[in-house]
């Protein structure tokens, strides 16, 4: 196990120059006495340690990850698509790296011009009338339309507009954040093809009813045919319909959801327009709404005039409070602006057709060895069902999910949706070739072999990683979250 | 295609082996009426020089801080970051990686997250961090719920000398779930002790403060402690600037109960405002109630030392509705380049740009006070790397004429009520020459 970067300091070891400071010497003298009770009594224990210590140890770290130009990432929902490097070129040019906020704003046209064409260029492929680019996260997206949502209501005197329908299919952080948002959650039951079901909808709907919120296609990878109904139902009680961006990347040039019924809905700009992921972030997740929300929308939006382009606080007075210290993820928006603009609305479609096509290959390839729950056509992503290998080998879904680390390949997205038992959402993304696919089915393939033949292998599983399979129980009973220095 | 890796040959072989004749027939389950007819309206695609060509175009548009002697600050700022910070944050290993579901694969991640998390507690005193919020603001509204959570009282105090922002994001966060938001007045630049006193009652879940506050002032840390913990369950909430905990007090030495604050001082550039990151910190008891991702030590099955996340019967992707927040991505590869930059920069080296910032920006401050006109807004108040002064001209006007020489001279004042005033930031990168050069051109454009 590698060394915590503590255990590899030393006294005075430096990993840093600075200027000396060059200020005359009554500034360099002792901190005046007016100080001294400010004054920190032990300092804090930093590592000590050579700039090549550092490399090193993050080194070998980084040598432990799984990363998209590894291998194969299909985690399900994620879009673990991969990150060209254009995109990283552009975001780290000293005029967008290096630019402050409050600079005046002659100074910051360029960011802002880019800014503006990326709220159109969204709304467009969304097909909503204004974009906010302030969250900086799905959820954080999620957060910021149902508050929106709320004011709307709110602004129309419906106090009594508590509640959000949604199915129990949903990502967790759809309920989380409505509970967050002040709302209550009504969860729906799944008919049994994984869609909505219109008929209950209908039942629970009442005066009380906010809004839905759908994930579309949804997390079974399946477009929710029914969708103007179900907007219509939520429409008929002046309810909004919120749309869970996530997997957009199966609908690009195919379908708006603004024209289709949706009133809100949050992008995930680190899912389809191919931002890196970063570890776990910085994503951004901006928000997009129809004509009648557009005035509840966070403030500042960049609108342009003759001057040229600003931070419009117009509609300040409607608008709901700020979800950012400032104008959101800017360096994220950066990437996913060159992605849209090197793609045009041809190269933008076909991501999507070919995120679904090699979902449907890969469905094609693995369904004579595994359950896939539908057999309709999928959309960019699909889940297949380990109950099979459960009952007839005792091996479960997060056995196979540790025998593809053996073999090279993350695991899929599992025990989600929830309302599959040994669920494997499996999503390869367009960026993926046939060899790619190829290979990960072949490995998927062998391992459903090996369940029959040798199930030992894969409760063993994985055998060739940096650690073995970790207790997780121990991380929580036995609480050890910071080294003890 | 640059991003699509099948050809249109793969592709119809692919369609041939799933088993129908185009694509349409895979997306028969989209209503017809439903889908478009017409082609998106984007501008037409461009290669990988045009749109390099078509960047550079917009860079010039924007002046930087590096070509600008700049001295804005007002929750950012613009530190130094050693080189290594760049090449390893760069690495596709941690920058193209996911939230560390699966451990066995992820324990890159998930160890510099545990070395971030000991870093923190370091810096604040406090026993337990997560893993990063999406910023200091977040991270602020995010505690006042934990606080909620923990004394089920429903009124948090707000000290009047927070980032204006980090105020409306609390507002955001807290507006619509019964929590009421109480502003104490600030006084001097400072928090006002007296109105803080009367502000708490037995309904106060939390006070929070900043320090450094917006106007860059150190607040009276050990007497708001007193007058918070008088309250027998009331909290006390603590903002704080990393840099400034090198040698200024560690929060947990005025007792507070939950520290946060903005990272972003900590390795990371400034991109226009984001992406930012949050640390959050808090003592051990509350470790149940926090929200976001957490790492924790424990062992794999031959008994190796591991790392996985930990505490997850908190989030969202279990608890769904009642998870302790909504929190999935998080700013990870932002905290990243805080541990290489803390593991770089080191225990001496973080004071010594900690006292870069305070002897430069007091030099900077007697030396701007010596122009006419020109006076400390709040003199009696000690500051660490940024200062308030009362100008002879409104800011916007000594702004606009110093923008032809290339300096910024800091925050406009006129949108929190005071147009003659300028909130000026000065870190380790101004040499004595810049702020030299900064006072003089202010001198210029001043004497009239």
């Amino acid at each position: 196990m590698s060394k915590t970067i503590f255990e590899l300091s030393s006294p005075d070891r430096k990993g840093y120059t600075l200027p000396k400071c060059d200020l005359p010497a009554s500034f360099n003298a002792a901190i005046p006495d007016k100080y001294k009770k400010f004054l920190r009594k032990e300092a804090a224990r930093l590592p000590e340690c050579s700039e090549l210590d550092v490399m090193r140890h993050f080194i070998e770290l980084s040598h432990k990850n799984h990363f998209i130009e590894k291998g194969l990432y299909p985690l399900g929902s994620c879009t673990m698509k991969y990150n060209p490097k254009v995109h990283e070129t552009i975001a780290r040019h000293t005029c967008f790296a290096n630019i402050h906020p409050y600079q005046p704003l002659e100074t910051l046209q360029g960011a802002l011009e880019i800014m503006y064409e990326l709220q159109k260029d969204l709304s467009e492929i969304a097909g909503m009338a204004q974009v906010t680019l302030q969250p900086v996260a799905g959820a954080h997206g999620e957060f910021t339309g149902l508050k929106i949502m709320h004011a709307y209501h709110i602004a129309k005197g419906n106090h009594h507009k508590t509640k959000i329908i949604m199915p129990d299919s949903a990502h967790g952080t759809n309920p989380a954040s409505c509970t967050l948002a002040g709302f209550e959650v009504v969860e729906l039951k799944s008919k049994p093809d994984g869609r909505v079901d219109t008929e209950h909808l209908r039942e629970i709907v009442d005066a009380d009813t906010a809004g839905f919120m759908l994930t579309n296609p949804n997390t079974l990878g399946l477009f929710e045919s029914q969708v103007e109904q179900i907007a219509e139902i939520i429409h008929s009680v002046d309810g909004l319909m919120y749309m869970d961006g996530a997997n957009l990347n199966a609908l690009m040039g195919i379908v708006k959801p603004g024209k289709i019924g949706f009133d809100v809905m949050h992008f995930n700009l680190h899912k389809t327009f191919t931002t890196p992921h970063g570890g776990g972030g910085p994503g951004a997740g901006p928000v997009g709404v129809v004509d009648k929300l557009v005035k509840f929308l966070p403030a500042p939006i960049v609108s342009k005039n003759s001057e040229g382009y600003f931070l419009d606080e117009s509609h300040a007075d409607t608008a709901i409070s700020k979800v950012h210290t400032y104008y959101g993820n800017f360096a994220v928006m950066l990437r996913a602006y060159v992605y849209i603009k090197m793609l045009g609305a041809d190269g933008l479609r076909k991501v999507s057709e070919n995120a679904i096509i090699n979902a449907n290959y890969l469905k094609y390839r693995l369904s004579p060895y595994y359950h896939v729950e539908h057999l309709e056509h999928c959309m960019h992503e699909f889940v297949a069902d380990g109950t099979k290998q459960k009952k007839q080998t005792g091996v479960s879904t997060l056995d196979i999910a540790k025998r593809l680390l053996d073999k090279g390949f993350h695991a899929p997205t599992i025990y989600f949706p929830l309302i599959v038992p040994e669920a494997m959402m499996i999503e390869p993304t367009e960026t993926e070739s046939l060899q790619s696919l190829d290979a990960f089915a072949e490995a998927m393939i062998q391992i459903a072999k090996e369940a029959e033949s040798n199930p030992d292998t894969l409760h063993q599983a994985p055998l060739t990683t940096p650690v073995r399979r970790v207790d997780d129980v121990r991380a929580v009973k036995q609480l050890d979250i910071k080294f003890p220095l | 295609m640059p991003y699509i890796s099948t050809t249109d040959y793969e592709r119809q072989q692919m369609l041939q082996a799933i088993g129908v004749t185009d694509f349409e027939e895979l997306i028969r389950a989209i209503p017809e009426k439903l889908r478009l007819s017409e082609p998106l309206k984007l501008d037409p695609p461009l290669s990988e020089l045009e749109i390099l060509r078509k960047i550079s175009e917009k860079t010039c548009k924007n002046m930087c801080v590096q070509t600008a002697n700049s001295f804005l600050g007002a929750g950012i700022y613009d530190h130094f970051i050693p080189s290594a910070v760049e090449a390893i944050i760069s690495r596709p290993e941690f920058m193209t990686a996911y939230t560390p579901y699966q451990a066995e694969v992820s324990q890159g991640t998930l160890q510099y997250i545990y070395e971030f998390q000991t870093m923190i507690c370091e810096l604040t005193g406090m026993e337990i961090a997560n893993a990063s919020m999406y910023d200091g603001a977040s991270a602020a509204a995010e505690a006042i719920l934990m606080s909620v959570r923990k004394n089920r009282l429903m009124k948090a105090v707000l000290s009047g000398t927070l980032h204006p922002e980090f105020l409306k994001v609390i507002k955001c966060y807290t507006e619509g779930i019964g929590i009421e938001l109480v502003t104490v007045p600030a006084k001097d630049g400072l928090t006002d002790l007296e109105a803080l006193k009367a502000a708490i009652d037995d309904k106060t879940s939390c006070v929070v403060i900043q320090t450094p506050n917006f106007y860059g002032n150190l607040e009276e840390a050990f007497e708001i402690d007193k007058i918070v913990h008088a309250n027998e369950k009331c909290l006390l909430i603590a903002a704080v600037d990393p840099i400034s905990l090198a040698i200024f007090n560690a929060p947990s030495e005025y007792n507070a109960d939950i520290v946060v604050g903005e990272g972003q001082a900590l390795g990371n550039s400034l991109n226009m405002g984001g992406p930012l990151f949050g640390f959050f910190a808090s003592k051990l008891d509350m470790a149940r109630s926090m929200p976001g991702r957490i790492v924790g030590g424990t062992l794999d099955v031959e008994g190796k030392k591991a790392y996985a996340l930990t505490l997850q019967a908190r989030e969202q992707h279990i608890r769904r509705d009642k998870a302790t927040s909504n929190i999935c991505s998080n700013e990870a590869l932002c905290a990243l380049a805080a541990t290489v930059y803390m593991s770089l920069i080191g225990k001496k080296g973080l004071q010594e740009v900690a006292m870069h910032c305070v002897r430069k920006a007091h030099y900077l401050a007697d030396e701007i006070c010596t122009l006419p006109g020109f006076s400390m807004a709040y003199p009696e108040a000690a500051f660490f790397k940024e200062f308030v002064v009362q100008t002879p001209l409104p800011a916007k006007e000594i702004i606009g004429k110093l923008l032809p020489r290339g300096i910024y001279p800091g925050l406009d004042m006129s949108v929190y009520g005071n147009a003659n005033q300028l909130m000026i930031a000065v870190t380790e990168k101004k040499s004595i020459a810049d702020l030299d050069a900064f006072v003089k051109a202010l001198g210029e454009v001043t004497n009239v």
